[in-house]
């Protein structure tokens, strides 16, 4: 399973916001890969079955296949656990 | 005091915080202002060039305030670029908390610059900020130290 985490450039936010989350997943026992992408990028892929990004950016990637889980507080892991959770499990 | 026990446990963070890369207390008019601040100091450390700090500023022009990461949290940065001189980390805290227009998590007292030469060599650098900035102790001694010094006892 491929989820991908997106910021405006792919090399700040969404890297911190791609550790966590796969934390997350590490403790929720679900194998899967996130990649760290830029907004431009993520809106040519179609591949990725949860986008992962703040709300301010949300509005930018509709349109896509992916289900869009975004995250207001990235260091939030209860915040990140129960939101990836409620999309996989 | 906590806030002077070296941890030493942020090898990478050290590292990437350059000398004069920390600043402490500033008095920041806007979101714009504290931008150019963390800008100037990956400047002054010789992590960047001017023109990165333009970057900075118009990645947020262009995709608004999602870079407040969490509360009072903002993360700084525009593209790899020639601009870039060499990968680093930049800090400033705000005497006066400033609103970046983010709903969940304004206003703003931290602020940390970024400039990386690609996509992928700060992955070390950004594993361990995610760990610190993660830590609500850590970073409520950043928000509390009374100067840079006190700063880099926490990496």
């Amino acid at each position: 399973m491929k989820i991908i985490a997106v910021c405006g450039m792919g090399i700040g936010t969404s890297v911190l916001l791609k550790m966590n989350a796969e934390k997350v997943l590490r403790q929720l026992g679900i194998d899967a890969t996130v990649d760290a992408t830029s907004v431009a990028i993520a809106r040519e892929s179609r591949d990725a079955q949860i986008i992962l990004t703040t709300p301010d950016l949300v509005d930018q990637l509709t349109g896509l296949p992916s289900e869009i889980v975004p995250i207001e507080h990235f260091f939030d892991l209860e915040e990140i656990t129960e939101k990836l959770s409620a999309s996989l499990l | 005091m906590a806030l002077l026990t070296p941890s030493k446990s942020y090898p990478a963070l050290a590292r990437a915080f350059g000398e004069n890369s920390i600043r402490v207390g500033a008095i920041a008019l806007d979101r714009e202002h504290s931008i150019e601040m963390a800008g100037e100091l990956l400047v002054a450390s010789g992590r960047s060039t001017p023109e990165y700090t333009e970057s900075m500023l118009d990645a947020v022009a262009e995709h608004g305030p999602y870079i407040v990461i969490a509360p009072g949290i903002a993360l700084a940065h525009g593209r790899p670029s020639d601009a870039v001189l060499e990968i680093g980390l930049s800090m400033v805290t705000l005497a006066q908390p400033v609103v970046f227009g983010n709903e969940a998590n304004d206003p703003v007292r931290l602020v940390i610059g970024l400039c990386a030469t690609d996509h992928s060599s700060h992955i070390d650098i950004m594993a361990e900020l995610a760990t610190f900035l993660g830590d609500a102790d850590s970073v409520n001694n950043v928000l509390n130290a009374g100067d840079s010094e006190q700063i880099r006892l926490l990496f």
